[in-house]
C-alpha cells in the first residue's frame, strides 16, 4: 500500500466572487521512501494540494474526496489527531524562509519545539537534538547558530534551519513548496541537494513543488503537471521530459529560461491562469491552447494513457507540433 | 503585488458604498448631525438661551420635547444648537491639523534629510503633550473659550497628519513614476502637487474623520471643565457640567447631551472606518 | 542594547528639556508680565511689584528658567501664589490620588482589552468578533467624562455602593481608597480599552496572517497552542507602543475624571490653580504630567528591546 493515496481531492474557497473550484479532483499517490514533483504556475492548485495534506488549508475552505496517509484518511480525522501528524509523521518546508520563522525565538528553540511536542524531550534534551540537527544540515557552530534568532542568519541558513526543524521528528513524508524560490542560485541548489540526501538518507518520502523544471528533474522520479486545479498530466519524470505531451506541459517548458538556448525573448505562455470562480466548461487551458478546437470548451478532456503511469488530459494528444514549435506564443 | 493607488478612492461608487453597514450607519449620523446644526440656525423648537424661571427643570411633555433645564431653557434646542459648536470646532480643528500637517509631512517627505528627521522629533515631542494640556496651557494664557479649544486641537492635530502624510508621501515618492518625473527635469515642489498630494488624499480624508470625532470629543471635555466654550453659547459639553448639579433631581439632563456627544462620534468613527475599508480592502481581507 | 538604551535616555532628556522650555515660554515669556495675570486686573501697584520681585520677573528669563530647573533637581518646586504652600508638598500630595488612580486604569484596560482583543482575533468574521467590534465602536464614541457622570448616577445615586465623590485618604486602609478610586478608573479606562481591544486585535490578526504562524501549525501545534507560543508575543509589540501612548492619555484624562469626582489629585490641582491664575502651580504641575507621559514612553521603549531581540543587537 502506498504511504499517502490522493484520491479525487477538491477544494472550494470562499472569495469575494463566489465560492471558487480551486483544486478539481487531483488524484495521485506516493511510495514510502519516493520524491514526487509536482509542477505549475502559481495558482494552479500546487501549494493548495500541499496545504490540504497538512490538513491547514484557509479558513472556509471546503474540502471533498480522500487523502490516505498509511491507511488513515486525513480528511476524516480531528484536529487532535492532525497535530499529533503534523510536525512528527508529516512536516513541510514553506517557500519564504526569511517569514517562516518566527522572530522573537531563537533557532535552537524553534527547532526543539516539535521535539517537546511530539516526542515529549526535556528542554535540555530537545535543545540538544536541536543541535544535533543543526550540525546535520550543516549549519556550524551548531551551538552557536542554536541561540541565534532568525535575523542573525542568511536566507540560506535558515533555510537550513527550515530543514532542521522539518526533519527533526523524522517524518515519513517531507512536504516543500517552493523551497527555494527565495535564495539565490548557488544557495537554493545547496540547500535543495541536502534536502534530496537527507531524504533519501532517512527513506523519507519527498514531495517537491515547484516551477523550477530543472531541480524537478534531477531530484524527483515521478512528477505531476498541474493547471488550473486539476493534475493535466502526470508520469514518469524522464517520460513527462521526453514526450512533453500536453500542450501546457509544452508551454512550460518553452517559458524556462534555457543558457544553452536561442537568444532573444524568452516565450511565455499567452494569457493568464483562469479564474477559478468563474471557470468555462471544457479544458482549462483551452483559453490559452493553440490547439484548441470546439470540442475542448464542450467537455473536460478525460485522462489519456500515453505510456507506462504516464497520462495527459488532453484530447488533442495527437496534434504534436514539430519539435522546438511548443505552442503559439513562442518567439517569432 | 497591490496595484498603484489611483488618485480617487478606488472602488468608491455608489453600490459597494451602500453595501458597507458600518458606512452607511456613520453617513447617516454625521449627516444628522449637520442637518441639526444646519437646522438650528434657522429654527429651533424654542429660543436655545430663552430663560423661563417658572418653566424650570420641567419633565419631557409635548410643549418641551426633551425637558427644560434649570433656567428652564428647552433641553432640544440647546442639544440642536450644541450641534453648531461641536461642528465648526471639528472642522477648523482639523482644517488647521490638514494644513499645517499635510504642509509639514509633504514638505519632509519631499526635503528628506535632516528636515525629515527633525520634524519627526518634533511630532514624537507633541505626542508626548497630550492635547488638554496643551489646552490647559492656553486656558492659562489667552483664557477659556471656543477659540482655546479650536487652537488646542488644532495644534495636536498638526502632528498627527504630518506623520500620516510623509509616510504616505514616501511611499509615493519610491514609485517609477515619480522617477520618470524627476527624470524628465521636474521640481520636488512640483512632483509634491502633482503627483504626491493627489495620491494621498484618501488616507488624510478618512483620518480627518476620525480627527473630526475626537475633536467632538475634546470639545465637550474642555467645555465641561470650563475651559471651553463659554455661555451663552450652547455645548454639549457645558450642558453635562450644568446637569452635574441636578444629578439627583433631575438625572436626565445629563443624559440627552451625552448621548448626542456618542452619536456624532459614533457617526464619524463608523464613516471613518468605512471609508477606511472602501480605500483599502486588503485590511478587510485579513484572516 | 548599550546603544539602543542610550540613545533612547538621551531622547527623554532631549524631549524633557524641550518639554520644559516650551511650558517656560508659554507660561512666563507669552503672558508678558506674569505678575499682573496672576494678580488680576484688582491689584494695586505694590503687590504687583512685590509678587514681581518675588518671581524674579525682573531678572532674564534665562537666568529664571535655570532657577526654575534648578531648584527642581533640588526638589524645590518654588511656593504656591494661592496655597501659600511650598508647591512641592502640594505636588507630593496629590500624587498619592493621581498615581494610583491612572496605574488602577491601566490596569484595568489591560485586563479588559488583552482577552477582549484576542478572542476578537481568534474568532474573526463571526458574530462574537462583530458584537466585540461594536462594543468597541461604543466605548470609543462615549465621552469619559459623561461615562463617570453614568456611573455616578448608577452606582452612587441609584444603588448606593460606590461614592460619588471625594477621596478618604490612604490612612484609612487600601479599600476605602480603592473604592473612590473604583469609579473613576474604570470611567478613565473605558474608552482606552475600547482603543487597546481593537489595537489587540488587528496586531493578532496580523501575526496570525505571518508565515511563521504557518510553520508553527506545521509543527503540529495546536491553533490555541501557536497563539500563545508564536503570535502573542510578536503582537505585544505594536499593543505595547499603543499602551504607552495610552499612559499619556490616562494622565491627561485624569484632569477632567478628578474633576467628576472631586478627587484631590494632581489634575484637579492644575485645573484649580488655573482658576486662581497660580503659574507657579501650573508651571510644575504641568511639567510633571507631561513628565510623567515621557518617562512611560521610555520604558515602552525599553520593554520593545525585552520583547524584540533585533533590537537588542547594536545595530552597526
Amino acid at each position: 500500500m502506498a504511504l499517502l493515496e490522493v484520491e479525487d481531492l477538491r477544494v472550494t474557497l470562499p472569495t469575494a466572487r463566489g465560492p471558487a473550484a480551486a483544486l478539481r479532483g487531483v488524484s495521485f499517490s506516493l511510495e514510502a521512501g519516493e520524491a514526487l514533483g509536482l509542477v505549475g504556475e502559481s495558482g494552479s492548485g500546487k501549494s493548495l494540494t500541499a496545504l490540504a495534506l497538512l490538513g491547514l488549508l484557509p479558513e472556509g475552505a471546503a474540502v471533498g474526496g480522500h487523502i490516505r496517509f498509511a491507511g488513515r484518511d486525513l480528511l476524516a480525522l480531528p484536529e487532535r489527531e492532525l497535530c499529533r501528524l503534523r510536525g512528527n509523521r508529516i512536516a513541510m518546508i514553506f517557500q519564504e524562509p526569511m517569514t517562516a520563522l518566527n522572530p522573537l525565538q531563537t533557532i535552537g528553540r524553534q527547532i526543539a519545539e516539535p521535539l517537546r511536542l511530539h516526542r515529549a524531550l526535556s528542554r535540555s534534551a530537545a535543545a540538544d537534538e536541536a543541535i544535533r540537527l543543526l550540525g546535520r544540515v550543516g549549519l556550524k557552530p551548531a551551538a552557536g547558530r542554536a541561540r541565534a534568532y532568525p535575523h542573525q542568519l542568511s536566507g540560506g541558513q535558515r533555510q537550513r534551519a527550515m530543514i532542521a526543524m522539518a526533519l527533526a521528528c523524522a517524518p515519513d513524508l517531507l512536504v516543500a513548496d517552493e523551497p527555494t524560490t527565495a535564495l539565490d542560485v548557488t544557495v537554493a541548489r545547496q540547500s535543495l541537494d541536502l534536502m534530496a540526501a537527507l531524504a533519501a538518507e532517512s527513506g523519507m518520502a519527498l514531495l517537491l513543488i515547484s516551477h523550477d523544471l530543472g531541480i524537478i528533474a534531477e531530484t524527483t522520479r515521478r512528477m505531476l503537471v498541474m493547471y488550473g486545479g486539476q493534475v493535466v498530466e502526470s508520469g514518469p519524470t524522464a517520460a513527462v521530459f521526453a514526450a512533453l505531451a500536453h500542450p501546457y506541459t509544452r508551454g512550460l517548458f518553452a517559458a524556462r529560461p534555457r543558457l544553452d538556448g536561442m537568444p532573444g525573448r524568452l516565450p511565455t505562455i499567452p494569457g493568464s491562469v483562469p479564474d477559478l470562480a468563474d471557470l468555462p466548461p471544457g479544458c482549462p487551458f483551452a483559453g490559452r491552447c493553440a490547439l484548441a478546437i470546439a470540442a475542448c470548451t464542450a467537455a473536460e478532456p478525460p485522462a489519456v494513457d500515453i505510456g507506462p503511469g504516464h497520462q495527459a488530459r488532453c484530447i488533442r494528444l495527437d496534434q504534436q507540433p514539430p519539435a522546438g514549435d511548443p505552442v503559439a506564443g513562442g518567439p517569432a | 503585488m497591490t496595484p498603484a493607488r489611483a488618485s480617487t478612492i478606488p472602488g468608491m461608487s455608489l453600490g459597494r458604498g451602500l453595501r458597507h453597514p458600518s458606512l452607511c450607519i456613520g453617513a447617516v449620523l454625521t449627516l444628522a448631525l449637520v442637518v441639526m446644526a444646519l437646522l438650528s440656525l434657522v429654527w429651533t423648537p424654542w429660543p436655545p438661551d430663552g430663560i423661563d424661571i417658572p418653566h424650570r427643570l420641567l419633565s419631557p411633555g409635548a410643549h418641551h420635547w426633551l425637558g427644560t433645564d434649570q433656567f428652564g431653557r428647552d433641553v432640544l434646542s440647546m442639544v440642536m444648537a450644541g450641534a453648531q459648536t461641536s461642528l465648526m470646532v471639528g472642522v477648523l480643528a482639523v482644517a488647521i491639523g490638514i494644513g499645517l500637517g499635510v504642509l509639514l509631512g509633504a514638505s519632509a517627505a519631499a526635503l528628506g534629510g535632516i528636515c525629515e528627521e527633525a520634524l519627526m522629533r518634533l511630532t514624537d515631542f507633541t505626542f508626548a503633550f497630550p492635547a488638554i494640556l496643551t489646552a490647559i496651557m492656553l486656558a492659562a494664557i489667552i483664557g477659556p473659550g471656543t477659540l482655546t479649544v479650536v487652537f488646542a486641537i488644532g495644534i495636536f492635530n498638526v502632528p498627527v497628519f504630518a506623520r500620516l502624510t510623509r509616510g504616505a508621501a514616501k511611499a509615493v515618492w519610491a514609485r517609477d513614476y515619480i522617477l520618470a518625473a524627476r527624470a524628465a527635469g521636474k521640481g520636488r515642489f512640483a512632483i509634491t502637487i502633482e503627483h504626491v498630494l493627489p495620491n494621498i488624499m484618501a488616507p488624510i480624508l478618512v483620518q480627518g474623520t476620525i480627527q473630526f470625532a475626537t475633536a467632538i470629543l475634546a470639545e465637550a471635555a474642555l467645555s465641561y471643565l470650563g475651559l471651553g466654550t463659554m455661555p451663552p453659547q450652547p455645548s454639549w459639553g457645558r450642558m453635562l457640567f450644568e446637569a452635574q448639579t441636578f444629578l439627583f433631581t433631575a438625572p436626565r439632563l445629563a443624559v440627552f447631551p451625552g448621548v448626542a456627544i456618542a452619536l456624532a462620534v459614533l457617526g464619524l468613527n463608523l464613516l471613518g472606518d468605512g471609508l477606511r475599508d472602501l480605500a483599502d480592502p486588503r485590511l478587510r481581507r485579513r484572516r | 542594547m548599550g546603544l539602543y538604551l542610550l540613545k533612547r535616555l538621551g531622547g527623554l532628556l532631549a524631549t524633557l528639556v524641550a518639554a520644559s522650555i516650551v511650558i517656560f515660554l508659554a507660561l512666563e515669556v507669552l503672558p508678558g508680565d506674569a505678575a499682573e495675570m496672576q494678580l488680576g486686573q484688582n491689584a494695586t501697584p505694590a503687590q504687583v511689584l512685590a509678587l514681581r520681585t518675588e518671581l524674579r520677573l525682573n531678572r532674564p528669563a534665562v537666568e529664571r528658567y535655570l532657577v526654575w530647573i534648578g531648584g527642581m533637581a533640588r526638589g524645590d518646586f518654588g511656593q504656591s501664589y494661592s496655597y501659600e504652600v511650598p508647591v512641592s508638598g502640594l505636588i507630593e500630595q496629590r500624587l498619592q490620588v493621581t498615581i494610583p488612580l491612572a496605574f488602577l486604569a491601566m490596569a484595568l484596560t489591560i485586563l479588559l482589552a488583552l482577552p477582549a482583543g484576542i478572542f476578537a482575533a481568534d474568532h474573526h468574521g463571526r458574530p462574537s468578533d462583530v458584537a466585540v467590534s461594536g462594543l468597541t465602536q461604543l466605548g470609543l464614541a462615549i465621552p469619559n467624562f459623561w461615562l463617570a457622570i453614568l456611573l455616578v448616577l448608577l452606582f452612587a445615586v441609584a444603588l448606593h455602593l460606590f461614592p460619588s465623590g471625594g477621596f478618604p485618604g490612604w490612612n484609612h486602609g487600601l479599600w476605602p481608597g480603592l473604592r473612590a478610586l473604583l469609579l473613576p478608573a474604570v470611567s478613565l479606562a473605558a474608552v482606552q480599552a475600547a482603543i487597546l481591544t481593537r489595537i489587540t486585535r488587528s496586531a493578532v490578526l496580523e501575526v496570525l496572517g505571518e508565515d511563521f504562524v504557518r510553520t508553527a501549525r506545521a509543527k503540529g501545534l495546536s491553533r490555541p497552542a501557536t497563539l500563545w507560543r508564536h503570535v502573542l508575543r510578536n503582537a505585544l509589540i505594536s499593543v505595547v507602543t499603543i499602551m504607552g501612548l495610552q499612559f499619556a492619555y490616562l494622565v491627561a484624562g485624569t484632569i477632567v475624571i478628578e474633576n467628576v469626582f472631586y478627587l484631590p489629585g494632581l489634575g484637579r490641582l492644575v485645573f484649580q490653580a488655573i482658576a486662581n491664575r497660580d503659574l507657579v502651580v501650573v508651571k510644575n504641575a504641568v511639567l510633571l504630567l507631561a513628565a510623567m507621559v515621557m518617562v512611560i514612553n521610555f520604558i515602552v521603549d525599553l520593554l520593545y528591546a525585552v520583547i524584540d531581540p533585533r533590537l537588542r543587537i547594536s545595530r552597526p
